[in-house]
């Protein structure tokens, strides 16, 4: 029976939504290798795991070990390491967070096995190959990777597959499992402090309203900041004014900063180099206010207004207001 | 004992001038002139910085063909003691299963390390795997994304990373490595002096047998993965409405077209 196992990543009080994604996909998956949908949650504490069920898991595998409260990759690397051997998936998807990213290369190497990175698509072919799709040389290209060991692994992508429809009357099998951690290990990295909030967390924004160089000076984000608090969106920044200092790095929209993929995307005085497109372009609706009729921004947009930002934006704020009232 | 550390570098193609053949479904590698990959010139900054803090000597290791000796050579501008490059036919087409494979026997090679560094990825590859698969292969613990160094200690390092909207300190025992974001901090300028020096400077070349690995765990055959295809997706362009009227009149044909508050977004 082939498996395909999603590893259920979570803090001990949520699991982060791209696992949901993930059994979207993997439903799918397994479907076409004619197998099962399998999670695995692995934590600190004793979540319900009955959401995963909900959401399309025949199986889930559950572990659960003190040492695992917090996200220590060696730690994490061994339990999972011991749920591999002991159900033999065929397929294995970890969310392409900060997390999945820095855990599943230990995996892989210590399975001996291939993995594929930060994949945006995943299927399978005639011939019954499992088949990544992943963007390389800065999004530029997609490529298509076959693995030919096993299991097959890969990072996926947060926000690129719509989350499995929750179901209440699925049914599904918790698998308790005990997974052997010694404390001395995770001594050899110590959490000493955490601080939650610090991250805009920008890729969960619906609206995102962003400036750019035609921005004068860093006073005037205050009109991207009253567009965007009009709208009830966030604020974000194209690279060259985070460069400079005038906004956190956390703002930065784009390849070497942060993909959003919003339900409105406002681009104000953004000129649209492929740095800053690779990081917004799969915005459902964009909009672009540019002085520059010939700026690629509006290439890439749906709705443009050419023109003074400086005009442009307060008086969209004020109407926005205005049909508040 | 002094301290070593390792950075780990790869030379890419300048990703704002190379050119992709949409039609033919190619990249034209020869469009663009390389450079150090941005990431690892953080990763080498951190390196110097720990070297001038505690002591110690850098090392910086490449794979790729001959003129990744350039990198290098930049690596040694910047503050690197000495350069080691991967070099021979049988290390093209490593995946990063097989590229930690050779890295990793690389650096036990050069050996008695402390810390290890890498940028959190390559701009060329986009994985960001070989850091953290490194480690695994070393037995060594790592922490990735790392945005900041709190504190440089001859036994462990304290630094700052985000997972998940929490920002945590955290320490490693040495030895252990990490991989650094662009936040960590502002890569030096070398001088034209180092420069000129390094220009001059040796650049070790080691081949597979210089590295005690399995040969047949490195290039394409070596690899558990294959690139099946390559596919150049024509940019994803839209065709706007564009308005070009007074602000006034510009901003209310937009909100005619489209309400901005509401579902039809």
């Amino acid at each position: 029976m082939n498996l395909v196992m999603v590893f259920a990543e979570n803090d001990g009080e949520t699991i982060h939504p791209v696992t949901y994604e993930l059994l979207g996909k993997g439903r799918e998956l397994a479907d076409k290798l004619h197998g099962e949908l399998g999670a695995v949650f692995l934590s600190g504490s004793h979540l319900s795991s009955k959401e995963l069920i909900f959401r399309g898991a025949d199986k889930v595998y559950y572990g659960v070990h003190k040492v695992l409260a917090d996200p220590i990759e060696t730690q994490y690397a061994k339990a999972l390491l011991q749920v591999v051997n002991e159900v033999e998936p065929e397929v294995i998807l970890i969310g392409a967070t900060n997390f999945g990213r820095s855990l599943a290369p230990r995996v892989a190497m210590s399975l001996d096995t291939g993995l594929t990175a930060d994949c945006t698509g995943l299927d399978v072919d005639e011939e019954g190959d499992f088949i990544q799709i992943r963007p390389a040389f800065s999004g530029n290209i997609l490529a298509h990777i076959k693995t030919l060991t096993s299991p097959q692994m890969a990072t996926v992508r947060y926000k690129e597959f719509s989350e499995a429809p929750r179901d209440e009357s699925n049914e599904g099998e918790v698998v308790g499992l005990k997974v052997n951690l010694t404390e001395k290990e995770s001594e050899k990295v110590e959490i000493v402090e955490r601080k939650r909030g610090e991250d805009l967390n920008l890729e969960d924004a619906e609206i995102v309203v962003t400036g750019g160089r035609g921005l004068k000076n860093s006073e005037d984000l205050g009109l991207i900041e009253d567009l965007a608090s009009a709208l009830g969106g966030k604020v974000g920044a194209s690279r060259p004014l985070v460069d400079d200092g005038w906004i956190g790095r956390a703002h930065q929209v784009g390849y070497s900063g942060r993909r959003v993929k919003p339900r409105l995307y406002i681009a104000c005085g953004v000129s649209g180099q492929s740095q800053h497109l690779a990081g917004m372009k799969n915005s459902d609706t964009i909009i672009a206010v540019n002085s520059d009729p010939s700026a690629p921004i509006f290439e890439y947009a749906d709705y443009g207004i050419v023109g003074d930002l400086y005009q442009l934006v307060p008086e969209l704020t004020k109407q926005l207001e205005k049909e508040d009232k | 004992m002094s301290k070593r550390y390792i950075v780990l570098i790869k030379q890419v193609p300048d990703m704002d001038q190379v050119e992709f053949d949409y039609e033919e479904g190619r990249i034209d590698r020869s469009s663009a002139p390389l450079e150090p990959n941005p990431f690892d010139l953080n990763a080498l900054e951190e390196a110097v910085k720990y070297k001038e803090e505690i002591g110690g000597e850098v090392v910086a290791i490449s794979m790729g063909p001959e003129q990744a000796e350039s990198t290098l050579k930049d690596a040694l501008a910047r503050g690197a003691d000495g350069g080691v490059l991967l070099n021979g036919r049988e290390f093209v087409g490593s995946d990063t299963w097989a590229t930690s494979m050779a890295l990793g026997h690389a650096i036990d090679t050069v050996g008695d390390y402390d810390l290890i560094f890498a940028g959190e990825k390559t701009i060329d590859g986009d994985t960001g795997q070989v850091g953290p698969g490194v480690a695994q292969l070393l037995g060594i613990p790592h922490i990735a994304f790392v945005s900041n160094v709190e504190e440089r200690g001859k036994e462990e390092i304290q630094v700052k990373s985000e997972t998940w909207g929490v920002t945590y300190v955290k320490t490693m025992k040495l030895p252990g490595l990490i991989t650094v974001t662009k936040d960590v901090n502002e890569p030096r300028l070398p001088s034209f002096k180092d420069k000129m020096k390094a220009r001059k400077a040796e650049i070790t070349t080691w081949g597979v047998e210089d590295i005690s690995v399995d040969a047949e765990k490195l290039g394409i055959s070596g690899s558990p993965t294959r690139v099946a295809k390559m596919v150049v997706p024509p940019p994803d362009k839209r065709e706007p409405v564009v308005f070009r009227e007074e602000p006034g009149a510009a901003v209310n044909q937009l909100l005619e077209k489209i309400d901005l508050g509401g579902d039809k977004v």
